[in-house]
């Protein structure tokens, strides 16, 4: 008989985790569900603008009586538990309804805090948690006149807007002069509270309540010092308290909230708890991005994977009232161990500050355009170190780098119409109606059901912004850790780590050796591991073609229409007759539809059949040629100028250069493309500073320029230093890539990976650490000994062309 | 139209397919990492991109072009992208690989209905 699951607490948190187990073990329990409101599982934060009328409560549900049903799950609505007896496994609801249980998770929430004072029992006096509560605040809407919200945090302050849209006139009443003063800091808090008058609510600050007044009815409330308003319905916002009564009462440990472990578990092993209830490593969240991670982890353990592991979140804030732009996130206080950036302009109604520790972010303040907080958020979790970029951190992350098809402006005043993602075509208004109508939360559903940002991704800061414009809170932060993908928990730089410390020298090895959910791996996991084994033992590992994406496999971009195209190596773009005459011959012999020059200085030969691959191949290389890997994670093209040879300009040889550059590095794999170019001279028209390695020629040597590239998002380089001789160009451009190579993470370009290890750090490993440098440029030139085999050539000879020709023709 | 043998399954990558080029087209031939052999049209539902030519995982393959997952037994788009290509009987005798083709209309369900659908 299968194992009984009883979930108790039909809210966010529970259902969730209900949710994600599912995905994991589909038939592994009988699920029984307790729920004191008498509704299916509905999203409780959009509650405000339910309140506010920008949303119907038909709007904001999760989870109806059919997905109950298609789940096999009994729900019993409306049926508080008031006892869970953990010697007979029972628990017993208020009406007597009881249910036996093998495993129970516990998420009950939490309670509205009410101040004790006198009078806060009076009809009219209630608080602002569930879809009751709401229905209260509307009939009172209705009815009567005066509203006083006692609180001036988020959440009384999204009743109070809620209120006002309502039509009455509402006071907040809150104990500090400073609104919020838990997520923002006095200037923030001042601009709030200006652009809520305007909006017509009155404050009261510095103000505590003595006494709610009224008979049959709330009347007024009276305060310390003697003031007294009139009021209708009185709201308390004044905080919330993890709701443990249940767990206490069953003599589970508690503190502040239900004490579990990093497993979710509680002091009984058979009782899980997730959610605002519970107390982990100290800290009760408040928060649903928290709770979804508790989930996750929860889930893995009930779905008896056993081994994720929550370890605790960083939050970050948002106010869902519309119009009004608002995020905070960490320390944004700071003291005399931290620095402060601020960004101040009151007539755009703007301010950002963020709160600098250690070169790190260790929180940030923003009110009025808000767009950046998910990157610094980022940035924050990732304790990225911020100084090489740090006087443009204000500006946001588009600013970093140039223009470019990257992050644009605000998508709160973009049109429905507008187009989003411009890879997919997906336009504003289909995904929200997909993060509406689906009931999306994370940026990854929305890449599965819209596509929107699952392409070139230079989007996502977007749908990540629509993500948080639309569901408020914040869902559309990434985990902690970014995982590899969904066959493991771990991430890029841990499965790297583990490969070299453990001696992992294959796919299966490290697959089994980090417990990978899908035997196989998948099809974004395994060419990333085929990179990381490869890199990691040259000449040891045996690369595996099934691993790799087509255009590696066949050396060739496949094309829309499954034909191939051919683009062979043209040493620094530099090309004679002879070269020219070969390749017409063979464009002509196999009657090649498109003979393009590409945008990298080379010539490509689009529309090829397959089967002809190897026998174009064969004659490209009798004429000397080799593959381009215009199709690789690799070493792409080597652009030059005519230089000095030819050039009025030209200061050095910067053809020459660029051949003998493009001939120590190709047939290098590297966790993304890998693009150079050398410049005669500063006016570098080969374009050298958007390169991941660009060289510009100067009267007195070489400049070396790092981490940069045109395409999805512009980012020009920067300048890593400057040297005498070609041989020291040869020897720190090695050094780099090998750098690169050891560290960089699978379809991480230069520019991000220098963004992540910061410029300071390259140059220390590649300049100013000379005997490092020399090892890195060893190393390179070591597995450059393998890798410097014309893969053409190859093919073209090798008798078994299977790759390439169908197994059998069927007339 | 009955069974025709292929070629033998070493011939075919564990891993990976191989193409077999019939009058109705070509049709791309499974072999996965333990030996389980599939048919199918060699069309993406997407855009009829060469599903031969994509990355195989346990029962499934990710098409070359924009990377739909197609589950090799029933030739479906895993969720949340929706579509079928046809599949074809395959069966594996003393390590030769036999095919049947199917006389099925080849019309394949394109995208374009929601995941409800
Ligand atoms: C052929 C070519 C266009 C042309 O006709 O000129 C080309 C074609 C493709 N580019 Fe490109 N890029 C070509 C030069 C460029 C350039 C210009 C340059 O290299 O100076 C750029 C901007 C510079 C840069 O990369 O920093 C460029 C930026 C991209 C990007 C965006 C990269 C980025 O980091 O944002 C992609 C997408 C990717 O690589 O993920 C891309 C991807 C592609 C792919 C491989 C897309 C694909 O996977 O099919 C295209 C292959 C078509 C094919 O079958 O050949 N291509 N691509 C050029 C080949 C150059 C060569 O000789 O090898
Ligand atoms: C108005 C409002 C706005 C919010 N805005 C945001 C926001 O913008 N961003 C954000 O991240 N978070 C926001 N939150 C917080 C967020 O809603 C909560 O963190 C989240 O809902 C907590 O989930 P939970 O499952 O722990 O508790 P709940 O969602 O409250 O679920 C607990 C459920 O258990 C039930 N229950 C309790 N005891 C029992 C019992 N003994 N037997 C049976 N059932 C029981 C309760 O009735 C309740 O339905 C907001 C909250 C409110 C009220
Ligand atoms: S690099 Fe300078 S010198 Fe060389 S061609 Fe361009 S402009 Fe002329
Ligand atoms: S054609 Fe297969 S995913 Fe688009």
């Amino acid at each position: 008989m299968k194992e009984r699951l009883v979930l108790i607490g039909n809210g966010m948190a529970g259902v969730r985790t209900l949710e994600e187990m599912l995905k994991l073990a589909p038939d592994a329990y009988d699920i029984t569900v307790f729920g004191a409101e008498p509704y299916g599982n509905y999203n409780r934060i959009l509650l405000s603008p339910v309140l506010a009328g920008e949303k119907t409560i038909g709007e904001i549900m999760l989870n109806d009586d059919a997905w109950y049903a298609e789940h096999g799950i009994t729900l019993h609505k409306g049926k508080k538990i008031t006892q869970l007896d953990r010697i007979k496994r029972l628990v017993i609801a208020d009406d007597g309804t009881s249910a036996p249980y093998d495993r129970v998770l516990l998420a009950t929430g939490s309670n509205p805090f009410v101040i004790p004072v006198p009078g806060n029992d009076l009809p009219g006096v209630i608080t602002f948690r569930d879809i009751y509560d709401v229905d209260r605040m509307l009939e009172a809407s209705t009815q009567y006149q005066h509203a006083v919200v006692i609180g001036g945090g988020l959440l009384g302050l999204e009743a109070a807007n809620g209120l006002k849209q309502r039509g009455m006139s509402v006071t907040v009443v809150h104990l500090t002069n400073s609104l919020m003063e838990r997520q923002l800091d006095v200037v923030a808090g001042a601009l709030l509270k200006k652009s809520l008058e305007e909006r017509g609510l009155h404050f009261l600050m510095a103000t505590s309540t003595e006494a709610i007044v009224g008979d049959a009815r709330v009347k007024g409330v009276r305060f310390k010092g003697g003031l007294e308003v009139a009021a209708d319905l009185v709201v308390m916002a004044v905080g919330i308290r993890p709701n443990t009564d249940l767990a206490k009462a069953s003599g589970l440990h508690c503190e502040r909230g239900v004490v579990v472990s990093d497993t979710m578990q509680t002091f009984d092993p058979r009782i899980y708890a997730v959610g605002e209830c519970v107390q982990h490593r100290g800290t009760a969240y408040g928060l649903v991005a928290p709770l979804f991670e508790q989930a996750k982890v929860c889930a893995n353990h009930l779905a008896q994977l056993g081994y994720a592991r929550y370890e605790g979140s960083m939050t970050s804030t948002k106010l869902k009232v519309t119009g009004i732009d608002l995020f905070s996130a960490g320390d944004f206080t700071g003291d005399d161990s931290t620095e402060d950036i601020v960004l101040k302009d009151a007539a755009r109604g703007v301010y950002k500050k963020i709160v600098i520790k250690d070169n790190k972010i260790a929180g940030a303040v923003m009110y009025g355009d808000t767009g950046d907080g998910a990157w610094y958020f980022q940035l924050m979790r990732d304790g990225t170190d911020v100084s090489d970029f740090r006087e443009h951190l204000l500006f946001g992350q588009h600013h970093l780098g140039d223009a470019g098809h990257g992050q644009s402006n605000r998508v709160a005043a973009m049109a429905d119409g507008a187009e989003i993602c411009g890879c997919n075509g997906v336009c504003k208004s289909e995904i929200v109606n997909a993060i509406v109508g689906k009931k999306l939360f994370t940026l990854e559903e929305v890449r599965a059901h819209t596509k929107a940002s699952s392409s070139c991704g230079s989007c996502t800061g977007l749908v990540e912004q629509l993500l948080a414009l639309t569901l408020g809170g914040d869902y559309s932060q990434a985990p902690k850790k970014k995982s590899m993908c969904g066959c493991t928990e771990h991430t890029h730089d841990e499965v790297r780590a583990g490969i070299r410390a453990n001696n992992l020298k294959t796919m299966r090895a490290v697959r089994d050796f980090f417990e990978w959910k899908n035997p196989d791996g998948c099809a974004s996991c395994r060419p990333a591991l085929n990179f990381y084994l490869l890199s990691t033992w040259p000449g040891e590992y045996q690369d595996d073609a099934q691993s790799r994406f087509i255009n590696e496999r066949a050396h060739a971009n496949i094309q829309k229409d499954g034909t191939y195209s051919v683009i062979p190596r043209i040493w620094g773009g530099e090309t004679n007759p002879a070269e020219l005459r070969a390749i017409a011959d063979v464009a002509e012999k196999y009657n090649v539809p498109t003979v393009k020059i590409t945008g990298g200085q080379r010539i490509d030969l689009l529309g090829v059949k397959k089967e002809d691959l190897p026998k174009m191949w064969g004659d490209l290389s009798k004429a000397g040629f080799v593959s381009g890997h215009a199709y690789g994670k690799a070493l792409r093209t080597v652009k030059t100028c005519v230089g000095k040879t030819w050039c009025r300009f030209g200061t050095q040889d910067s053809t020459t250069m660029g051949i003998k550059l493009e001939q120590m590095s190709w047939g290098s794999w590297t966790p993304h493309k890998f693009k150079m170019a050398v410049s005669g001279c500063p006016r570098n028209c080969a374009e050298a500073t958007i390169k991941d390695f660009g060289v510009v020629a100067v009267d007195s040597g070489w400049e070396l320029h790092v981490g940069g590239n045109g395409g999805v998002k512009v980012r020009a380089t920067d300048l890593l230093c400057k040297v005498e001789t070609m041989d020291e160009v040869l020897e720190y451009c090695a050094a780099f890539m090998q750098v690169y190579r050891e560290e960089g993470r699978y379809l991480e370009r230069t520019a991000p990976y220098l963004e992540r290890v910061g410029l300071t750090y390259v140059k220390q490993r590649v300049v100013d650490d000379a005997a490092g440098r020399k090892l890195l440029a060893a190393r390179f030139m070591e597995s450059q000994k393998l890798a410097q085999i014309d893969p053409w050539k190859q093919h073209a000879e090798a008798t078994d062309k299977h790759e390439f020709i169908p197994i059998k023709q069927v007339v | 139209m009955g069974w025709i043998e292929v070629g033998s399954l070493i011939d075919i990558p564990k891993l990976g397919a191989r193409v077999v080029r019939t009058a109705q087209g070509d049709v791309a031939v499974f072999r996965t990492a333990n030996d389980g052999v599939f048919a199918l049209d060699d069309k993406c539902p997407h855009k009829g991109g060469p599903l031969s030519q994509g990355i195989v995982f346990d029962n499934r393959v990710a098409c070359p072009l924009h990377n739909w997952v197609i589950d090799l037994e029933q030739g479906c788009a895993t969720g949340p992208d929706v579509g079928c290509t046809r599949k074809h009987e395959v069966k594996v005798e003393g390590g030769q690989v036999f095919l049947k083709l199917s006389t099925a209309s080849n019309v394949m369900m394109f995208a374009g209905q929601t995941a409800e659908a």
